[in-house]
């Protein structure tokens, strides 16, 4: 089987969120960057397929250099080869057709993405990809089994999960659930020498065009002082939350 | 040339998302000096659609699709738009939605921006307001392509009542084999629950409440409200409670009206996943745990006491107020 992964080089979680040039672009100074989450869940579960069914698992992603380090980590934890589409990751339609044409030269029999990247929440890319190369989608993915060219997956729907059957060639959309987050592999000192001396392929980009654009970024406004109430006093709340919030 | 709008409904009723993407629809198509046409899948009636302001109901009563297909909806929201001749798409931001709205979009070439928060700021450049870092900012974001596909935000725009005469017709869309490549044999979804999804009201609780056997105590203040539970993610994570109730950056967002934390710290993971909230509520031990700082109202003292005592006076409340 042949697995490619997906990976966005996002912020670390814990970043504090800034602009610069006039509130429309990204302020990277420092900030960490990591695999998406989302991202990791579905690398490691490709890496519970090598090790188990037999596979060979790619990574791509689509930036500048910049993201090598990133991709350098995915091989680290284990990928065998990456590719990165060298052109920056504009929008999700743009990200979604670059990597259309990976899919498509690639001959992949399972595509794992995140259900979203935790920096512009878009939560398209898989589903692009899916629909620009006519491959089976199952988005927000929390179990995945693959036997021959047969898939059943678990996905997370409002209120309840809900079991699916495809056919491969798949594409998924995948989050927490596909692997438990203490399975989640953290790069030894082997597999990071290891990482050096992989594949890592640059490829030129087909040069999508975006169909979004991103004119300004704006923070939430200042949150005012919280209102303490006394743990003997909770009536005072309820007064508060119906008469004030108008919240029950 | 119409506004389109996705109505979403469950066993032939209309969710309330579904009125709220269709007075979103309205705002939109006053703005462009048109009216709004839904699609929706095997709805009993028009529900209150007229009175959020559609016009014309395209009911598809397909067998095939009966149950939710995210393809199959695509390619009949997709044959919807091009019979309308709609520049404007409107689907939610539910995890059905979502799921289809890529597949939409493709199908027919449209910019495709979710999460939106606000009505477009302006119609020509196309311009919305979403939300992005899980919450912690906004972007304003143009779309260039002739069709625009927005998925609004639950909770971000309300029900605004326009009321019109909203016509129902059937919609045959025609159906290929690759819109059923994927097929579902199961669905497990507790339907007497409220999901957060959904809820007005979230009460949700974090590692201060030592251990899975206290949760009944915050699943009687959520009876009470009628509230969704949810969780941090160290109680996901330890298997307290479940993956679909951990709120937070990698978990689920919250936009629901009233969103009651207990015993949770929290961490700017957490914080971020309910940025969308309208009212917190703290319930902590400890004064100096960073979501004081977060929150509208704040309760420092112990759960095991707090939470059952509130209970109690919330029935109380209720009970007056019925």
């Amino acid at each position: 089987m042949k697995i490619l992964v997906c990976i966005s080089h996002v912020p670390d979680t814990t970043s504090k969120i800034n602009f610069t040039d006039n509130d429309t672009q990204f302020d990277t100074n420092g900030v960490q960057f990591v695999i998406n989450p989302n991202d990791e869940f579905g690398l490691t579960r490709a890496m519970w397929f090598k090790e188990k069914q037999g596979a060979s698992v790619e990574v791509v992603t689509v930036g500048g250099a910049e993201v090598e380090p990133t991709l350098r980590k995915a091989l680290a934890i284990g990928a065998d080869t990456a590719i990165r589409v060298d052109t920056p990751a504009v929008d999700g339609y743009a990200v979604a057709k670059e990597l259309a044409d990976v899919v498509k030269n690639g001959g992949y029999d399972l595509v794992i993405a995140g259900r979203e990247s935790i920096d512009y929440n878009g939560g398209m890319v898989p589903g692009m990809v899916a629909a620009m190369t006519g491959a089976s989608f199952v988005n927000t993915c929390i179990s995945l089994e693959i036997d021959g060219d047969k898939a059943t997956a678990v996905r997370e729907i409002d209120g309840g999960k809900e079991t699916v059957t495809a056919t491969l060639p798949l594409i998924i959309g995948g989050q927490k659930g596909l692997v438990e987050e203490s399975d989640l592999r953290i790069p030894n000192m082997r597999g990071i020498m290891m990482a050096r001396k992989k594949q890592l392929d640059v490829k030129p980009s087909v040069n999508a065009t975006p169909e979004t654009t991103t004119v300004k970024f704006e923070k939430p406004a200042p949150k005012g002082e919280v209102t303490l109430v006394d743990a003997d006093n909770l009536d005072k709340l309820i007064d508060l939350l119906h008469n004030e919030a108008k919240a029950i | 040339m119409s506004v389109l709008v996705y109505t979403e409904s469950e066993q032939g009723t209309f969710k309330k998302t579904a009125y709220e993407v269709a007075s979103y629809a309205k705002g939109i198509a006053d703005m462009l000096g048109t009216d709004v046409a839904a699609i929706s899948f095997h709805a009993a009636d028009a529900g209150e659609l007229g009175t959020y302001g559609v016009s014309r109901l395209h009911n598809c009563t397909d067998a095939k699709l009966e149950k939710f297909q995210a393809a199959a909806y695509a390619d009949a929201i997709a044959q919807a738009a091009q019979a309308e001749d709609a520049k404007v798409i409107v689907i939610s931001s539910s995890a059905d939605s979502k799921y289809l709205g890529s597949l939409l979009s493709v199908h027919l070439d449209a910019g495709y921006v979710s999460n939106v928060v606000e009505l477009p700021s302006s119609a020509d450049p196309f311009t919305v307001k979403r939300s992005v870092f899980t919450n912690k900012a906004f972007s304003n974001t143009q779309i260039s392509t002739d069709r625009k596909l927005v998925g609004l935000s639950k909770n971000a725009y309300g029900l605004k009542e326009n009321p019109t005469d909203c016509a129902v017709q059937d919609f045959a869309p025609t159906l290929k084999d690759e819109d059923f490549k994927v097929n579902v044999q199961s669905v497990d979804k507790a339907t007497d629950k409220v999901t957060i999804a959904d809820a007005e009201v979230v009460v949700s609780a974090g590692r201060g409440m030592k251990g899975p056997e206290n949760w009944h105590m915050i699943e009687e203040l959520a009876d009470v409200l009628g509230a969704a539970t949810a969780c941090s993610k160290p109680v996901s994570d330890m298997g307290w409670r479940p993956h679909g109730e951990h709120v937070g950056q990698t978990g689920k967002p919250v936009a629901s009206n009233l969103y009651i934390a207990i015993g949770i710290s929290g961490a700017i993971q957490h914080l971020a996943g309910i940025n969308s909230s309208k009212v917190k509520v703290v319930i902590n031990t400890d004064p100096e745990a960073p979501f004081f700082k977060a929150a509208d109202y704040g309760v420092v003292g112990d759960a095991f006491e707090v939470v059952p005592a509130l209970t109690e006076k919330l029935k109380a409340f209720k009970a007056a107020n019925a």
